[in-house]
C-alpha cells in the first residue's frame, strides 16, 4: 500500500460534496435520493480508508452495518416514492407542498 | 510508479467523472447508469485497501440489487422523460456549487491538518487480515459487534414489511354478486359454456367439471 490515505479520504470528500449539490439542485425525488446514496458510498470509502490507516477491521464492519441500512432505507423510500407517484403522478418534490404554511 | 497508485489515479478520476455525469444527466436512467459505474470504482478502492469483502458487497449489493431497484422504479414509473429545470429559489444552483466546493476546501485542510497527505498506510494489515479479510471480519461481527447484528435483521424485516404496506394497492375481494355479473355478460354475448355451472351456483372446489 504505498497510496497515501489522505488520497483516499479525500476521493470520499469530494463523491460527498457532488452527492450534496445533488440533492440541493434536483427536483426528481428519484434523483435526489440517487444523490443520497453517492454520500453514503462516499463515507463508506472514508470509513475503510481509515479502518485500513489504524490497521483494525471496525471500520470495515461500521462500512458493513451502513451498507445493510442504506438497503433498508433504499427500500422504503423508494416504496413511499411509488406511492406519491400514485397519488399525484409526479415525483417532483416541489409539488408536494402539503406540510408547507 | 508503484501498481497501486496506478490503479488509484486511474480510477479516481473516472469515480468523480461518473458522479458529476450523474450530476448533470437530465435523464433518470442515464443518472442511475453513471452511479452504477461510480459504485463500480468505490469497489476498486476498496480492494486498494485490503478490504475484499467489502469489494464484494459493493458490488453485489449496491451496484446490483440496489440499482436494479432504483430502475425497476424510474422504468414502473416512466419518469424518464427528464427533470423539470424550472427553479424557484434565485440563486440556489450557484450556491450550492459554491458551497460544495467549499466543503472540498475543507476536508482538504482538515487532512492536511490532522494527517497529511504523505501519510501511508502501515504495513502489516495482512496480520489483522490473517486466514482471510472475510473470516476476519466475521470473527469482529459475530464476536464484538453480535447484538447490532441482529437488531440489524430486525431492520431489514421491519423495511420489507414497511414497502409492502407502502406499495400496496387497495384490493377488495371479488363478490359472488360480480361472477354472476359476468356470467350473465358472456351468457348475453352468446357465449354459453354448457360445463359452467348456472348463474347464481356457488362455486364448486375444483372448478367446473
Amino acid at each position: 500500500m504505498r497510496t497515501p490515505i489522505a488520497y483516499f479520504v479525500m476521493l470520499s470528500g469530494i463523491l460527498f460534496a457532488i452527492g450534496s449539490v445533488g440533492v440541493l439542485i434536483r427536483k426528481s425525488a428519484l434523483l435526489i435520493f440517487m444523490s443520497v446514496e453517492l454520500q453514503l458510498n462516499a463515507v463508506n470509502l472514508a470509513l475503510v480508508a481509515f479502518s485500513r490507516m489504524n490497521g483494525d477491521l471496525r471500520g470495515q464492519v461500521l462500512a458493513f452495518f451502513s451498507m445493510v441500512v442504506a438497503a433498508a432505507e433504499v427500500v422504503v423510500g423508494l416504496a413511499i416514492i411509488v406511492s406519491i407517484y400514485r397519488r399525484r403522478a409526479t415525483v417532483n418534490v416541489d409539488d408536494a407542498r402539503e406540510l408547507r404554511w | 510508479m508503484p501498481l497501486d497508485n496506478v490503479v488509484f489515479w486511474v480510477f479516481a478520476p473516472v469515480s468523480v467523472a461518473s458522479a458529476i455525469g450523474m450530476l448533470v444527466m437530465r435523464n433518470a436512467v442515464h443518472a442511475a447508469l453513471f452511479l452504477i459505474v461510480n459504485f463500480f470504482t468505490i469497489a476498486v478502492m476498496y480492494l486498494l485497501l485490503d478490504a475484499p469483502f467489502l469489494f464484494a458487497v459493493q458490488i453485489i449489493v449496491y451496484a446490483g440489487a440496489i440499482m436494479v431497484l432504483f430502475l425497476f422504479v424510474i422504468m414502473l414509473l416512466g419518469i424518464d422523460r427528464g427533470d423539470d429545470v424550472h427553479e424557484p429559489l434565485i440563486g440556489q444552483r450557484p450556491l450550492a456549487v459554491i458551497l460544495a466546493v467549499g466543503f472540498v476546501l475543507e476536508i482538504g485542510l482538515a487532512l492536511r491538518a490532522g494527517i497529511g497527505f504523505a501519510t501511508r498506510a502501515p504495513d502489516g494489515f495482512d496480520v489483522v487480515n490473517q486466514g482471510g479479510n472475510a473470516q476476519a471480519l466475521a470473527t469482529v461481527l459475530f464476536r464484538d459487534y453480535f447484538f447490532p447484528f441482529e437488531v440489524t435483521s430486525v431492520l431489514l424485516i421491519i423495511a420489507a414489511v414497511a414497502a409492502m404496506v407502502l406499495a400496496q394497492r387497495k384490493s377488495r375481494a371479488i363478490t359472488q354478486a360480480e361472477i354472476d355479473e359476468h356470467r350473465a355478460d358472456l351468457d348475453a354475448l352468446g357465449h354459453t359454456n354448457p360445463g359452467a355451472p348456472k348463474p347464481g351456483a356457488p362455486l364448486e372446489a375444483g372448478g367446473p367439471r
